[in-house]
């Protein structure tokens, strides 16, 4: 199976008082069709601006430097422009925004957002799209009422605002889907509602969705990958079930500790001493240590990425070998 | 989601501004079926300068004419200078807006300082120019002078909330999945403009019946024998002390009209202030 979509070495630097700060840097992955990887870490880790990099919307003066790869079924994404651009944006990938209390324009139907994607892709009568727009609102379970299609986002109800998110994302048929922290914003009960969906509309559509979260309890049974990031890197990446069942890195490990069991003894919930150092003032070698338990000298050295299985690798030097 | 209407009919001065403007409305659309044409009927036989009668209701001018017949006349002459004229500077100042305020960057900043060096020059000696240059004004070329110098305020105005929406999430999210240019800003940014835009217009028509009534006044707007407000207080200057019923209508209809637009307008201000996205 070849990859939708290959991100190799990609950086996103923006200009700072004191040379360039680089909140990404070099981040690569790869995603096949109808496959989930999930972008775990903190915020602060750079994964939002990872997605935005993916769609060239990195907000200026920011930029992506010279050097990266990235390619949707083997068109240069960094070679286009204007136009070209903008038919990849929403036709091959679309992105699903956090707050859907936002991403909505409150003074027009959700109907008519949702059939202007439609008609910004393809050449359709206005009927014709508002046919479509109605099929689309029944596929994410927004086809009971009749007259939902003039309803106003004002009226809906937050999950039900995330659920015409999707439908206007799906607009115009994407190969790939970014989810952008989709149910951050919403009640716990109506996060599942909504990702069982998302799971749903992949399946029947057999497109990617980069998934990005906080909450590795999210991740657990949705995605096929993982691909945890830590100060602009990813530092480690794996199977979901092996990077549950045997996470290799220290900070995934600290992060697993750090989630409540229903199962198994009660003991107290672990925690990351530290936090997440801002871009500009990262640590030099890994930049993890300084938060590590398992620190030692030659941390102070940038570690390589290093295989551990199939699909599982991670950047640390726990995985040399000492020489 | 409130209609504009709605909104102004709940403020009580906003109430009170939309039955005046109705009932001035009403009077100019209907009287002139009644009353004596200003222009080709002076009432000669009746006299100049005659206070109010049953004939004349408000008495009659220097040149014999019905006050009532030029009043309201001169209200359609004054109204139609307001709305064309607001309608050119809205629009001038919307589209300024709309692309200074979307685009930004180099665009923005030389629009915004040529905007800078209208305003540096005050609307009415800017216009006091213009007029100045020609020698006889049509009534389409004041609609256009006007309207040419009435957009910068607005232009100011659609720029900043227009910076402020393209940062919301709906604005980026409509560039993420692949709008237009065209698309954002007619679809995204002008709807979310229009509150504001609709009390800053509503207020602007106020200004220019004023503006216009100045100009006129000074004999450098409407041109006689066309009847409009500032041109009949112009006629009837001599007479203000003696036949004070030239003069006072044509004030009073100003300021009633003036005020019952910027109640309006008022209405519409606080509503669009009180609820943004």
């Amino acid at each position: 199976m070849s990859a939708l979509l290959e991100v190799g070495e990609l950086r996103v630097s923006f200009p700072g008082s004191r040379g360039r700060v680089v909140p990404v840097d070099g981040v690569s992955f790869t995603l096949s069709r109808g496959e989930t990887l999930a972008l775990v870490g903190e915020s602060g880790a750079g994964k939002s601006l990872t997605s935005l990099a993916l769609l060239r919307l990195v907000p200026p003066p920011g930029r992506i430097d010279p050097g990266a790869a990235l390619r949707l079924d083997g068109t240069d994404l960094l070679g286009l422009e204007g136009e070209a651009l903008r038919r990849i944006r929403g036709r091959r990938i679309a992105m699903v925004f956090q707050d859907p209390m936002t991403s909505l324009n409150p003074v027009l139907t959700i109907g008519d957002q949702i059939s202007e994607t439609i008609r910004a892709h393809f050449r359709l009568p206005a009927r014709e799209a508002r046919r479509r727009a109605e099929s689309l609102l029944t596929e994410v379970g927004l086809g009971d009422s009749t007259d939902r299609y003039g309803s106003y986002p004002h009226q809906l109800s937050g999950g039900m605002r995330q659920r015409v998110m999707l439908a206007i994302a799906l607009a115009a048929e994407p190969d790939l889907l970014i989810a952008d922290e989709p149910t951050s914003a919403l009640d716990v009960t109506v996060q599942a509602q909504i990702l069982e969906l998302l799971d749903r509309l992949k399946a029947a559509r057999a497109m990617a969705v980069l998934l990005i979260t906080h909450d590795l309890g999210i991740v657990a049974g949705r995605a096929d990958r993982v691909a945890v990031m830590y100060a602009g890197r990813i530092v480690e990446e794996a199977p979901v079930d092996r990077l549950f069942a045997q996470p290799a890195h220290p900070y995934t490990k600290g992060l697993l500790a750090s989630l409540p069991r229903l199962r198994g003894p009660r003991k107290p919930l672990g925690a990351i001493p530290g936090s997440v150092p801002v871009p500009g003032q990262w640590p030099v070698g890994c930049r993890f240590h300084p938060r590590c338990p398992q620190a030692m000298p030659r941390c102070l050295t940038e570690p390589p990425v290093v295989p551990l299985a199939a699909g599982h690798s991670m950047r640390c030097w726990l995985g040399v070998k000492e020489s | 989601m409130r209609t504009s209407w709605q909104t102004i009919w709940s403020d009580r001065g906003g109430r009170l501004g939309i039955i005046l403007l109705a009932l001035f409305l009403l009077i100019t659309l209907l009287a002139p079926a009644v009353l004596p044409d200003p222009r080709t009927m002076p009432d000669i036989a009746g006299g100049a300068l005659l206070p109010p009668s049953p004939a004349h209701l408000l008495g009659t001018d220097h040149y014999s004419r019905d006050v009532l017949a030029r009043l309201v006349a001169g209200a359609r002459v004054s109204l139609a200078v307001a709305m064309g004229a607001v309608l050119i500077s809205v629009t001038l100042g919307a589209a300024v807006g709309l692309v200074a305020g979307y685009l930004g960057g180099a665009i923005d900043a030389i629009l915004m300082r040529l905007v800078d060096a209208a305003l540096a020059i005050p609307r009415l000696f800017l216009l006091l120019l213009m007029v100045a240059i020609m020698e006889h004004i049509p009534l389409g070329v004041l609609i256009l002078v006007i309207g040419a110098t009435g957009w910068f305020g607005t232009s100011r105005l659609v720029r900043a909330e227009v910076m402020r929406l393209r940062t919301l999430d709906f604005v980026r999210a409509a560039e993420a999945l692949g709008a237009t240019r065209r698309g954002v800003v007619a679809r995204h940014l002008l709807p979310n403009v229009a509150g504001p835009l609709a009390a800053a217009t509503t207020l602007a028509v106020g200004d220019v019946i004023l503006l216009e009534a100045g100009l006129s006044f000074l004999g450098l707007g409407v041109q006689p024998p066309t009847p409009s407000w500032g041109g009949m207080i112009l006629d009837s200057k001599p007479f203000l002390v003696y036949a004070p019923w030239t003069s006072l209508p044509p004030g009073l209809a100003i300021v009633l009209t003036v005020l019952a637009v910027n109640l309006v307008g008022e209405a519409l201000a606080q509503d669009s202030a009180g609820a943004r996205p």
